[in-house]
């Protein structure tokens, strides 16, 4: 059994349900993001596992041990939030003691534990500073500490980097997942930030109006996604509406233009269906044989420096695709007729 | 200087002067006791009299106990209205407000009609009874600076993210509130005490119509007896308030840390 075991997880407020019949399993020392809008239930299922929300309906297993009605002081669960919630009135040292303070531990140990955790986020000289003191980003890095300080099976981070600048958001996000793989802690990461959970998670849960869309590792959910919302909310993403001609052969037309997909998908013949491709796949010209092909005009040219993303319209519609900037090779200016081609591989067929 | 600036210095020191003017007068005459110039003599007149050690005595342990009272019944209403039930927070302020709107006059008659001798509870027979009373009574005359002190403390710090750290890291209810959120209002509570302080040590209606020996009864005995000596209590009484404010100064000065957001 999983060390993290969520199922049918189901939570109302009144008569709305913002999440449905979600079903997780972590495995100890795994760290999984969730990924969604906002407004998704993110934050509500992370709440539920932490304790302060009640579920509906659903089960929750810790370690083979039912915790749904645990109260949320009796979980051993770390919890880091988005806005810090250091307590202002304690220095560092004391907040990050705090947990083993009312676990009841002695203060040679507690003294011992708050040194070793200082040096693990790279703070030994702030102890006795108070919040106030220190920088978004070294008031994270302490919270982190206190959540970890009492050795907590789980640990639970809710956008914890929202509130950080760029700069500071990338090198602590790369901290965090080293100090969880360092302690072998099992995490659930919560973000609205595609490049946060897919650049440092083992496994993404792409969330949508309460329900967990997929669940998969970061590289299965960008090259594979399982809906359309997957598909559209990681990554960018071209989409084509296109009308069947024959699903079993693959054929579509595209304003009035047969294409021909090579692959079979499901689809009545005259039915509106959407093919998704990223822009790193699309290429200029028709490429090797063995690729799908379609004719149009470049419409706009965007210079982004060692990459060149190029619009073309193919029958009213728009391809995005990316070209590697070549110094011996200026980008086709707009209104060039040109063909476009990507491989059968990477080109999804989503149902409308 | 402009001429607006004029106007504006010429509003605060009449304004001024409106305020001091009766205080220096009022020192003034607390000094002329003896004949022969100016003398501390009302002071020590007062000072010395067992009767003003005995009701400003009584008043000070009265008004520590409301404090305490206070605290107890205010910070974790105060608290659990923030972190419960916010829609509450209006009727909760109203109701905290009505000591000032009821006069202390029709409050103290409805107690005595109630807890009379020949009543159910018959608080005002003993003198256990009657401290108690007015030991809840002044609870009540403070709710409204005790509240608004501590929900305005409430409200710089993230009170929701705040229990919930610390019940991830295993706190119950009680350490919560002893813990991390009354040291983070301390500051608010002080101001609230303080003001609490002063009120209870100058009450009259209260201590009069429940016949106990406080500070206020005997100040208005002195005001009607004396002629040089209640002047110096007077002084004496908004030394203490004053004494109070600056406390409440230096506290928020040189508490150690800062719980506003930078
Ligand atoms: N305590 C609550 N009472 C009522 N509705 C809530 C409450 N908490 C969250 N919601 C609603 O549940 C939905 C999901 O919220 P949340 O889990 O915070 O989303 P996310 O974290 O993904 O942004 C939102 O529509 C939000 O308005
Ligand atoms: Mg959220």
């Amino acid at each position: 059994m999983a060390f993290l075991d969520i199922q049918h997880l189901e939570k109302s407020f009144g008569p709305t349900r913002v999440v449905k019949d979600f079903n997780l399993n972590i495995e100890r020392g795994e760290f999984v993001s969730f990924l969604g809008p906002s407004g998704c239930g993110k934050t509500t299922v992370l709440r539920m596992v932490a304790g302060f929300e009640t579920p509906t309906s659903g089960a929750i297993r810790i370690d083979g041990r039912e915790v749904t009605g645990l109260p949320a002081n009796r979980r051993n669960i770390g919890m880091v939030f988005q806005a810090y919630a250091l307590f202002p009135n304690l220095t560092v040292a004391e907040n990050i003691g705090f947990g083993l303070k009312v676990a009841g531990e002695g203060k040679a140990a507690i003294a011992r534990r708050v040194r070793e955790m200082l040096d693990l986020i790279g703070l030994p000289q702030l102890g006795g500073r108070y919040p106030f003191q220190l920088s978004g980003g070294q008031q994270q890095r302490v919270a982190l500490a206190r959540a970890l300080a009492p050795r907590p099976q789980v640990l639970l981070l809710d956008e914890p980097l929202s509130a950080l600048d760029a700069k500071v958001r990338i090198s602590l996000r790369d901290e965090i997942r080293r100090i969880q793989r360092d302690l072998g802690i099992t995490a659930i990461f919560v973000t609205h930030d595609q490049e946060e959970a897919l650049s440092i998670s083992d496994r993404v849960v792409v969330m949508h109006q309460g329900v967990a869309d997929q669940v998969g590792t970061p590289f299965e959910i960008y090259n594979r996604p399982a809906t359309r919302f997957v598909a559209q909310f990681v990554g960018t993403l071209n989409l084509l509406d296109v009308d069947v001609l024959d699903a079993t052969t693959g054929k579509v037309r595209l304003g009035g233009v047969p294409v021909a997909l090579d692959q079979p998908f499901h689809g009545r013949p005259g039915e509106r269906i959407s093919l998704a491709m990223r822009p790193e796949s699309v290429e200029l010209g028709r490429g090797d044989s063995d690729r799908v092909v379609l004719s149009g005009e470049i419409a706009a040219v965007h210079f982004l420096g060692s990459v060149i993303r190029i619009r073309v319209a193919v029958a009213g519609q728009f391809v995005s695709l990316d070209t590697f900037n070549q110094p011996d090779r200026p980008p086709p200016s707009v209104g060039t007729p040109v063909e476009v081609s990507l491989p059968h591989r990477d080109l999804m067929v989503l149902a409308a | 200087m402009t001429e607006g600036r004029l106007w504006s210095w010429l509003a605060v020191a009449l304004g001024g002067l409106y305020f001091l003017l009766p205080l220096v007068g009022m020192f003034d005459f607390s000094m002329r006791m003896q004949r022969d110039g100016y003398s501390f003599e009302a002071y020590r007149v007062v000072l010395a009299d067992p009767q003003f050690q005995q009701t400003f005595g009584y008043s000070v342990v009265l008004a520590l106990l409301t404090i305490v009272l206070g605290i107890a019944i205010i910070v974790p209403t105060a608290y659990f209205v923030r972190l419960r039930f916010p829609g509450l927070r209006p009727v909760v302020e109203f109701l905290t407000l009505l000591p000032l709107v009821i006069p202390p006059i029709v409050i103290v008659f409805g107690y005595i009609r109630i807890y009379n001798t020949s009543s159910v509870l018959p608080l005002t027979g003993s003198w256990w009874g009657t401290n108690l009373l007015i030991l809840f009574g002044y609870a009540t005359l403070s709710l409204p600076y005790m509240y608004r002190s501590v929900d305005t403390g409430l409200r710089t710090i993230d009170v929701g993210s705040l229990t919930e750290a610390a019940q991830s890291l295993g706190s119950g209810w009680t350490r919560i509130l002893a813990v991390v959120i009354l040291p983070n209002v301390f500051v608010s509570v002080l101001s609230g005490a303080f003001l609490t302080f002063a009120i209870v040590i100058g009450e009259y209606v209260f201590a009069a119509l429940l016949n106990v020996g406080s500070f206020g009864p005997y100040m208005v005995w002195m005001g009607g007896n004396r002629a040089y000596e209640p002047s110096a209590l007077a002084v004496v009484a908004f030394a203490i308030t004053w004494a109070c404010m600056a406390l409440i100064q230096l506290v928020t000065r040189f508490s150690k840390f800062s719980t506003v957001r930078r």
